[in-house]
């Protein structure tokens, strides 16, 4: 490489206090309750089609929005936990689950296509890698209008064999776009394990061949992830290029609701669980904090409250009204 | 009126849209140093400069995808594919990306983008550069797939392209970039999905886009001298689809015959002849026969690769017939 750049120790962030740590942790277990809803939902078949749960990976969206809540995001088909990290309501997350006009896409989308443009979340993309090289094109966007945001880019270990994948590393480092390539390490590209997937199992090794900085870290704890994007975020938005990152990380569930995820050896779920992001920032907040357990049960009612409101409200949703079948085929012609 | 080659009418439609509105550029390979593969952004990298005008590497799904992005993000991306043939390993991104992304998000984000570059047949390429397209894309709804024979049709076409908040996958042809043809000197669009009548005639109708118009326009003067007087309609644009043009052609000659490149099974001219018998089956007075591809690949040899691709003869033969009925 020409130039050995690397990220900075620490990022542009201050540490978080108790109330914005606490408000993590509110996210955090908001998207696991309704993940849970989510999974109840599915097998009262409320829910149809693909379903893949975001539950044990909470911190690396949680985190990723603490540092980069303005920026572009894109994402893949495991994406509940990160729209509602980016903005969008558990409401309208729940009515587009649900196939309801209230859905963030009217019902269009459903599970693996949310999108919210409010909140610059630019999609839920099901063709594995098959979305990477649209986030170089957000960021070309941002770029041109210097804008000074960053496209953050999601995929997971499967995506990092996928063409397209380095296609779009090799032209955001040509032209040294502002994007945060996230590769959410959770070991399981469906049933195969990451060691039958690549001979190298450090999928952060993958930038060095374009010239690419990276850096894998553990991403259970959602002040490490918020640090650590932030600092790829700073690193990117003052125009050093992009960043790939690998953030390992579990998923607790299968790959989507139908797999009951039995090639997992003996023991590997229990233990992976013993580094539950919940778990962790529960204990930071009550060792460093002095949270006590009745603060906890207070916000664990809250979130109840609020994971059951969006079932009640995507279960009272209209189903999308038919006479608006070809109205999401064609944007009409402006002026 | 000006004399211009169809490559100069791409190059003013592309000038005069990228003058008016600075989200629009160019991004493709060989585009800006070497001033284009087929020299159809000659001189564009000196006027716009490196941001507008973008060279890329050899990765097509990359940057078509980067294009969709950037579309997605408020920008208006031209894509040139150096051929049709490459965006095959970008078929993802114009596919399951371009096409679906406005219906995905609810009507959230639009692509306004154009994939554009030569398709078809381009003489003695062998089977791997000579591949007709059209049925591929004109399948999917969400894109829309626009084609032209003439420098006119070609500089207004693509304006209307570049103005279109959707997708559009434009097919233009490494034989005909070199043709000349005139172009009105003031400003002018031609809205997409309408079809033009290229020659106005009585017996039979020759339905036909992008350059086989001129297999056809020869067939046409042919047919002439045999007393035979055909309609040719240029379809410009498969999606959408000028129903009314095609039908009114067919109930005034009731006949038909589809002429394309592309291979005849599940080919465009499939669809276009399913469409003339549901809507004029009382009128025809013969079956609407298509000439295409033969059923092969293409060989690289000259007769053989003459023998596979549409010919005037071919034309006049399958006419002859609809009017033996």
């Amino acid at each position: 490489m020409a130039e050995s750049l690397t990220l900075p120790k620490k990022s542009s962030l201050e540490p978080l206090d108790r109330e914005s740590l606490t408000h993590l942790y509110r996210e955090m277990l908001l998207i696991r309750r309704v993940e849970e809803l989510a999974a109840k939902a599915y097998t009262q078949r409320k829910i149809l089609g693909f379903c893949h749960l975001y539950i044990g990976q909470e911190s690396v969206a949680v985190g990723a929005a603490a540092s980069t809540g303005d920026d572009y995001w894109m994402t893949a088909y495991r994406e509940h936990g990160q729209a509602m990290a980016k903005g969008m309501s558990a409401r309208t997350m729940m009515a587009e689950l649900f196939g309801r006009a209230t859905g963030s896409s009217n019902g269009q989308g459903g599970s693996m296509h949310l999108f919210d443009k409010e909140n610059n979340f630019m999609g839920g993309y099901g063709i594995v890698g098959g979305h990477v090289p649209l986030a170089t094109g957000v960021a070309w966007a941002a770029k041109q209008r210097k804008e000074n945001k960053v496209c953050v880019c999601f995929f997971g270990d499967g995506a990092a064999h996928q063409g397209a994948f380095f296609e779009a590393l090799c032209l955001a480092q040509l032209f040294k776009l502002p994007v945060v390539f996230i590769c959410e390490n959770n070991f399981y590209a469906m049933g195969t394990p990451l060691h039958r997937q690549s001979a190298v199992t450090d999928l952060s090794l993958r930038a060095l061949g374009v010239g690419m900085v990276s850096e894998q870290f553990e991403g259970f704890d959602v002040e490490v992830v918020r640090d650590r994007v932030g600092a790829a975020a700073d690193f990117a938005r003052a125009g050093n290029g992009p960043v790939l990152l690998e953030i390992v990380t579990y998923r607790h569930r299968g790959h989507s609701m139908s797999d009951p995820a039995k090639y997992r050896p003996d023991g590997e779920l229990d233990e992976k669980k013993k580094s539950d992001p919940l778990a962790i920032t529960r204990a930071r907040l009550a060792d460093d904090f002095g949270m006590t357990d009745a603060d906890f049960d207070a916000i664990q009612e809250s979130v109840e409250t609020e994971a059951q409101d969006a079932w009640d409200f995507a279960h009272a949703s209209p189903e999308p009204d038919t006479s608006t079948l070809y109205d999401f085929t064609y944007a009409p012609q402006e002026g | 009126m000006a004399m211009i080659q169809i490559r100069e009418a791409l190059r003013q439609a592309m000038q005069e849209e990228m003058r008016r509105d600075e989200s629009i550029f160019l991004m493709g390979e060989e585009v800006a140093h070497y001033n284009g593969a087929y020299k159809v952004s000659q001189g564009m990298l000196e006027e716009f400069g490196e941001d507008r005008i973008v060279d890329t590497p050899i990765a097509e799904n990359g940057f078509a995808g980067l294009g969709v992005g950037a579309a997605m993000a408020g920008m208006r991306p031209i894509i040139e594919f150096m051929t049709w043939n490459f965006s095959l390993v970008a078929f993802d991104q114009v596919i399951n990306s371009a096409s679906k992304i406005y219906q995905m998000s609810g009507g959230q984000y639009s692509v306004p983008i154009v994939f554009r570059g030569p398709n078809g047949l381009a003489e003695n390429l062998g089977s791997q550069h000579s591949t007709s397209v059209d049925s591929l894309y004109a399948h999917f709804p969400g894109l829309k797939v626009v084609t032209y024979a003439t420098a006119y049709d070609a500089k207004g076409l693509l304006k209307a392209a570049i103005r279109d908040p959707n997708p559009v996958v434009f097919l233009e042809s490494e034989l005909t970039y070199g043709i000349k043809g005139e172009v009105p000197d003031e400003e002018y669009v031609i809205p997409l999905g309408k079809a033009d009548i290229k020659r106005p005639g009585n017996d039979v109708t020759l339905v036909t886009w992008g350059k086989q118009l001129f297999n056809v326009e020869q067939a046409a003067a042919e047919l002439a001298k045999q007393g035979v007087d055909a309609e040719i309609v240029d379809l410009r644009s498969l999606r959408p689809l000028d129903h009314e043009t095609l039908f009114n052609s067919v109930v005034k000659t009731g006949r038909a015959v589809v002429v394309h490149e592309g291979f005849l099974f599940a080919g465009v001219g499939a669809e276009i002849s399913a469409r003339i018998q549901e809507a004029c089956f009382d009128i025809l007075q013969a079956p609407v026969l298509r000439v295409t591809n033969r059923d092969v690949p293409q060989p690289y040899a000259t007769n053989m690769e003459q023998l596979v691709v549409p010919s005037p003869e071919r034309i006049v033969q399958a006419v002859r017939q609809v009017m033996e009925r």
